[in-house]
């Protein structure tokens, strides 16, 4: 069991803020009267919502389906009836309103038949869809459809699995009392990610100061019928990071601009596992996740949360405090501030941290980067954020870029040792959203370059065929008066001119018949050339069939004419 | 002496021949600047600068025949670009030319429309579908938000959208530092 452990560089040592909610046993958070629930849980298409206002849905019921492959369904957390499909606000940074199905609850909290999936049994492929139509996403926080970590690609199998209890960021306590409580759910969900990715070397990385999580795990993993890992790993923020934690426990670094799949890895949270295991064995799609409520509260501890609670339910519940300064989705370090307290609990939601002065002073005023290059010391990714900033402020994004700005995990490391306060982060999310803007706007204008100069094209083209055709026209128009005109020619005088003169519009005529044949020619499909003598076979049977049936058609014609 | 002469003479003819030769052979089909300043132009072919699109526009400053001021929707930051690869001074936006807008697309009231396929003729990336009295819609994934539709329509139906901030299109903003207060 004594594993060599490796470190990465950088990082700090945040106050852990823990014991606060990991000493009470979850809870189950009361049926609230609505569910508000988000149809873009998850990174990737929206879902698309398959009910109508005024529908009554049963609890696990698909509401929205995934829209493409990297999508995930989204189901009513409860049963109900469907009050509004309309804008609401969501939690995210912005408060900014996005499509939501608004549930009316009935109380009765009815089910809809469960089938757990014989996943042994399956196709990988039916199974995975399987999965992203019970809602699967990393529930680590980046909210990744599942069913497409699932899938082991062109590789077909991917070595090692890693699963992350992590858990680094101060105050969240939610993996912890999930590896406490199920464990066995667990791996029960590590087996089914075992199967599908067909992992040899299963790792089970979890920072110890979870002993219970730890002693609840290496107890399931006994039980178990393959062999797993459960590793200790020291406390070290961000240690719980996917990158980080893969360093630790086997040494290899994800290259810049890699996926950790592309070295035979790959990396899912407890409670995606967890969730897993409760649709592939209870047939329950992910209509709910455990939610710390910690902070500024009266009685901080975990709950079982219904997706769509509004998270003003489960700050009541654990006791509201007088001096609130601000709420928090995720922890102090990478957590967003939530504009409002009713916006809902969503799959990503796993803290709701409650702010007030004492706990979380404001910061002091940003003063100008002195170029210590202390965040360059903390930073786990191994880039110059003193750098970054530099470029990011000045808006000189290339630069950023190549200075790996998209390596950047937004652990909040720098701006955590920042001597001037600076908000580094928001910095590197500001030159990051600005690139990917700019980068849609390349592609908008590229479309619009392409689109216009094939408009261009085409009425160029237009052009020349009106223009043939209407040359063609004249050379017809002409043609036919000089038919006429020959036979109405008097034999006598100046005949031989007239003659001349149709002789040269027929040479002329015949000139354009010839041109224009070369010109079918041309355009006539080339596929005949070069084919295999089976095929030109097969064309002669059907050129000697055209033929026949050309045959037959102009004979009962002819029979017709004659008397 | 005469050696030396005639050895430079030598030489001479030969890089003479060789240059003739890549100047034909290796010869730059169209205006490399051209492409390169047409890369930075938004693409909205809207006219605004008084060439018939971005492309003529790009080749006409590539031949010092325009200004680089005169593109509205590139705004201030397109001209600062072209400053940059021209390697002239950033000069203010003409403003006869157009005031910059926020980013819109074109919305046709579908009740007035009579169908007359004026806008599918002045649209310049095709971004408009309909036939002969039948309604006409704009397919707003395509339209750039030229504007060149709306004057054609004898019966006013088509208006301009800005498009409004929704979640796909939220940026973070630029933080904003609180500097110390002198006094």
């Amino acid at each position: 069991m004594s594993r060599t452990l490796f470190t990465f560089k950088g990082g700090v040592h945040p106050p852990e803020h823990k014991t606060e909610s990991n000493t009470q046993p979850i809870h189950s958070a009361p049926l609230p009267r609505h569910l508000v629930i988000p149809l873009s849980q998850h990174i990737g298409n929206p879902a698309k919502p398959v009910v109508n206002v005024g529908d009554l849905v049963r609890k696990g019921q698909m509401i929205a389906a995934a829209d493409g492959y990297i999508s995930a369904a989204v189901h009513a957390s409860s049963s109900g009836t469907v009050t509004a499909i309309d804008m609401q606000a969501v939690p995210h940074i912005s408060g900014l309103h996005d499509l939501c199905i608004t549930l009316e609850t009935d109380g009765r909290d009815e089910w809809i038949e469960r089938t757990p999936l014989d996943y042994l049994a399956m196709a990988p492929t039916e199974l995975r869809m399987q999965l992203r139509d019970m809602g699967l996403a990393g529930l680590g926080g980046a909210v990744f459809p599942s069913a497409v970590k699932l899938d082991p690609g062109a590789a077909h199998f991917c070595p090692t699995l890693i699963i992350n209890g992590g858990e680094c960021e101060p105050w969240i306590t939610c993996d912890d009392l999930l590896m406490r409580h199920h464990a066995d759910d667990i791996l029960q969900g590590v087996a089914v990610m075992r199967h599908l990715l067909g992992s040899t070397e299963i790792l089970i990385g979890i920072e110890d100061n979870k002993s219970e999580a730890i002693a609840a795990m290496q107890a399931a993993a006994t039980r178990m019928d393959f062999a797993v890992e459960i590793v200790p790993v020291p406390a070290h923020y961000p240690g719980g990071g996917a990158k980080q934690m893969i360093q630790v426990l086997t040494g290899k670094e994800v290259p810049s601009g890699k996926l950790s799949t592309d070295i035979g890895i790959q990396v899912f949270n407890v409670g995606t596992a967890h969730a897993l295991a409760r649709a592939v064995h209870h047939g329950e799609p992910l209509i709910s996740r455990l939610v710390t409520v910690t902070g500024h509260v009266q009685r901080p501890q975990n709950f079982e949360v219904l997706i769509g609670t509004p998270m003003r339910t489960l700050i009541t519940l654990a006791g509201e405090r007088d001096g609130t300064t601000g709420v928090l989705m995720g922890g102090p370090m990478m957590g967003v501030p939530m504009p409002s307290l009713d916006v809902p609990v969503v799959k990503a939601t796993n803290c709701v941290l409650v702010k007030s002065a004492e706990l979380f002073p404001p910061l002091p005023r940003a003063m100008p980067c002195i170029r210590c290059t202390r965040c360059a010391d903390a930073c786990p990714a191994e880039l110059q954020p003193q750098e970054l900033f530099r470029f990011a402020k000045a808006g000189d994004f290339g630069r950023a870029q190549e200075y790996h700005l998209f390596d950047c995990i937004e652990c909040g490391c720098c701006s955590y040792v920042c001597p001037s306060h600076i908000p580094l982060v928001d910095y590197y999310r500001y030159a990051k959203s600005e690139i990917w803007a700019r980068e849609k706007e390349k592609r908008a204008s590229d479309l619009a370059r392409e689109r216009h100069e094939f408009r261009q094209f085409r009425i160029e083209r237009e052009k020349k065929e009106k223009a043939e055709k209407l040359a063609a026209k004249a050379h017809a128009a002409r043609a036919h008066a000089a038919q006429e005109q020959t036979p109405r020619t008097e034999p006598g005088a100046g005949e031989g001119a007239a003659s001349s003169e149709a002789d040269a519009r027929k040479a002329l005529i015949a000139a354009a018949i010839a041109r224009a044949q070369a010109k079918k020619a041309e355009v006539a499909p080339k596929n005949t050339d070069n084919v295999s003598p089976a095929t030109q076979r097969e064309i002669e049977e059907i050129e000697a069939r055209r033929a026949k049936i050309r045959e037959l058609a102009r004979k009962p014609l002819e029979s017709e004419e004659k008397p | 002496m005469l050696a030396a002469l005639l050895v430079m003479v030598g030489i001479a003819v030969v890089i003479g021949l060789v240059l003739g030769w890549s100047a034909i052979r290796l010869k730059v089909e169209g205006n490399p600047l051209a492409e390169k300043i047409d890369a930075i132009l938004p693409q909205t072919q809207c006219g605004q600068c008084g060439f018939p699109g971005c492309r003529p526009y790009a080749e006409a400053i590539a031949k010092g025949e325009a200004d680089i001021n005169q593109c509205p929707p590139g705004g201030e930051e397109g001209m600062k670009k072209l400053a940059d690869l021209l390697g002239v001074d950033p000069k203010p936006l003409d403003e006869s030319h157009g005031a910059p807008k926020p980013k819109s697309v074109a919305f046709i009231d579908e009740q007035t429309c009579i169908g007359c396929t004026l806008c599918i003729q002045a649209c310049p990336v095709d971004a408009i579908v309909g036939a002969a009295k039948q309604m006409h819609t704009i397919v707003a994934a395509e339209c750039t938000g030229c504007e060149l539709c709306v004057p054609p329509c004898p019966v006013d139906c088509i208006s301009m959208v800005p498009i409004a901030e929704d979640l796909p299109h939220w940026k973070w903003k630029h933080p904003v530092i609180m500097m110390k207060r002198v006094a």
